[in-house]
């Protein structure tokens, strides 16, 4: 599999199959995210596409296969899965920054605790993310305080500050109110000019046309299609793409 | 009517049962914590210890422990515990029974917290690379312990109160001296019970209220 000669994809996975129970929600998944490249995942709910995201920094146990990160397998268990996920960033669907903690605290929590930054650097570091995605104003509050979109934000910031090679994103904007959604399509469309490689699960397809190298549809666990956006979004070549695009596009 | 309380040493004793308290308390929460981080550990066999430690002590009566401490460890195992004198050995080994006996409630009250905490607190903790021992440490733990400082308001009256079963021991505490007054003061009895009732409101009450108070002011915000 290993290619001596050039660089390994960012993210490989190759006959990924997990279950849950008797569910099969991942069958045979065979994929790559490349260095540099933005990959869309997209499907009806339940087609297994979140758990893929999951299984990239293990938050999901995969049954069978291998997943590979930067060209090494992944870990299974302690320090080396833990610094395997220190390198790979993760923004979820709940934000989930830490309720005790203030904005600037969540964001520089790790690097100091995972990287060993001192206070003032990671500090320092914090508030330029913090700026970068627009709310530095807001750094001394807690994360109850601020909107979704403005807790995405920060969850952001603080996956950045970890500098990962890798971003994923699990349904990014699925849980904000719909005026906030912009704000953080922008925050990622400029990450993704940037030449971050990214995985985004998500369900705008406004994002996946501009932003997308690759599309990935996923169906009942399957990848029924991986292909360009110019040709996913106007000549889907499963009937499962096509049915799926034609409810969420013609209204 | 209180003239013959001046022949005892009401307040000595009630400050025997708030030493008691005390380091019974700072030792269970410590040691509860310790419980509690191993029952929600990824290590079977700590699992497994925890679980098993927490069912046995709960479920045993404290006088037992607490005797077994005295004629167990120390009258034919030989643990002294650093004590010299038998007033101060026997205060430490029924503070060892208290820590060892309370923990298993400060264990069972700190689960319950961690359980308040949404899943997706310790998710974010560990995919940005944090180990075990930190996303409890740092994420979940603060936020647990906030949940839960009203049962554990509870835990420590309890102790409070339970700290009256040194007595059996020998511990000069607040109840040691209310038989002794329940034999010297045989017409007293109802105010002798007043006083000591009385006493332990004084110590219990306010720490209802304070805490009650810390609790509601250090919620975490969802």
């Amino acid at each position: 599999m290993s290619t001596a000669t050039s660089a390994p994809p960012m993210i490989s996975a190759s006959g990924v199959n997990k279950y849950f129970g008797d569910l099969h929600v991942l069958k045979e998944i065979d994929f790559e995210v490349p260095r540099g490249q933005v990959v869309v995942v997209l499907g009806p709910s339940g087609s297994g596409k979140s758990t893929l995201c999951r299984a990239i920094n293990r938050l999901e146990p995969i049954n069978s296969g291998e997943i590979q990160v930067d060209g090494k397998p992944l870990p299974s268990e302690g320090k080396a899965l833990a610094a395997l996920r220190a390198d790979v960033g993760m923004v979820f669907q709940q934000f989930n920054l830490f309720a005790h903690k203030t904005i600037v605290d969540n964001v520089t929590l790790a690097p100091q605790k995972v990287r060993k930054v001192s206070s003032s650097e990671a500090r320092k570091t914090a508030m330029e993310l913090l700026e970068r995605v627009g709310i530095a104003n807001q750094a001394e509050k807690y994360p109850a305080q601020l909107s979704g979109g403005q807790q995405q934000r920060a969850a952001i910031a603080r996956a950045l500050a970890m500098r990962p090679k890798v971003m994923l994103f699990d349904e990014p904007t699925s849980a904000l109110d719909p005026e906030m959604v912009q704000e953080v399509l922008d925050t990622m469309t400029g990450l993704a000019d940037e030449g971050m490689t990214m995985l985004v699960v998500t369900h705008e397809m406004g994002f996946a046309r501009r932003a997308a190298h690759r599309v990935v549809f996923m169906s009942d666990g399957e990848i029924v299609e991986d292909s360009t956006p110019e040709d996913f979004f106007s000549a889907p070549k499963s009937e499962r793409a096509k049915d799926f695009l034609g409810k969420i596009l013609t209204h | 009517m209180f003239d013959f309380l001046s022949e005892y040493d009401v307040l000595g004793v009630f400050w025997v049962t708030v030493q008691l308290t005390f380091f019974a308390a700072i030792g269970s929460l410590i040691w509860g914590t310790i419980l509690a981080g191993m029952r929600v550990s990824p290590v079977p066999v700590m699992r497994g210890f925890a679980a098993a430690y927490v069912n046995l002590m709960r479920n045993t009566p404290l006088t037992l422990i607490i005797l077994a401490c005295s004629l167990g460890l120390n009258q034919t195992l030989g643990v002294t515990l650093g004590g010299e004198g038998v007033d101060q050995l026997n205060f430490r080994l029924a503070v060892l029974g208290f820590i060892a006996y309370t923990a298993t409630f400060v264990c069972e009250s700190i689960r319950a917290g961690i359980n308040t905490v949404p899943v997706g607190q310790a998710e974010a903790a560990r995919a940005l690379g944090l180990g075990f021992t930190q996303v409890l440490g740092i994420v979940v733990l603060p936020q647990a312990f906030r949940s839960v400082i009203g049962p554990l308001a509870s835990v420590l009256i309890a102790l409070t109160k339970n700290t009256t079963i040194a007595s059996t021991i020998g511990v000069i505490e607040a109840s040691y001296l209310m038989s002794e007054m329940i034999e010297n003061e045989s017409d007293r009895i109802l105010l002798v019970f007043s006083v000591f009732a009385l006493g332990f409101v004084i110590l219990t009450l306010p720490v209802g209220l304070i805490l009650g108070r810390v609790a509601k002011k250090s919620a975490v915000k969802r």
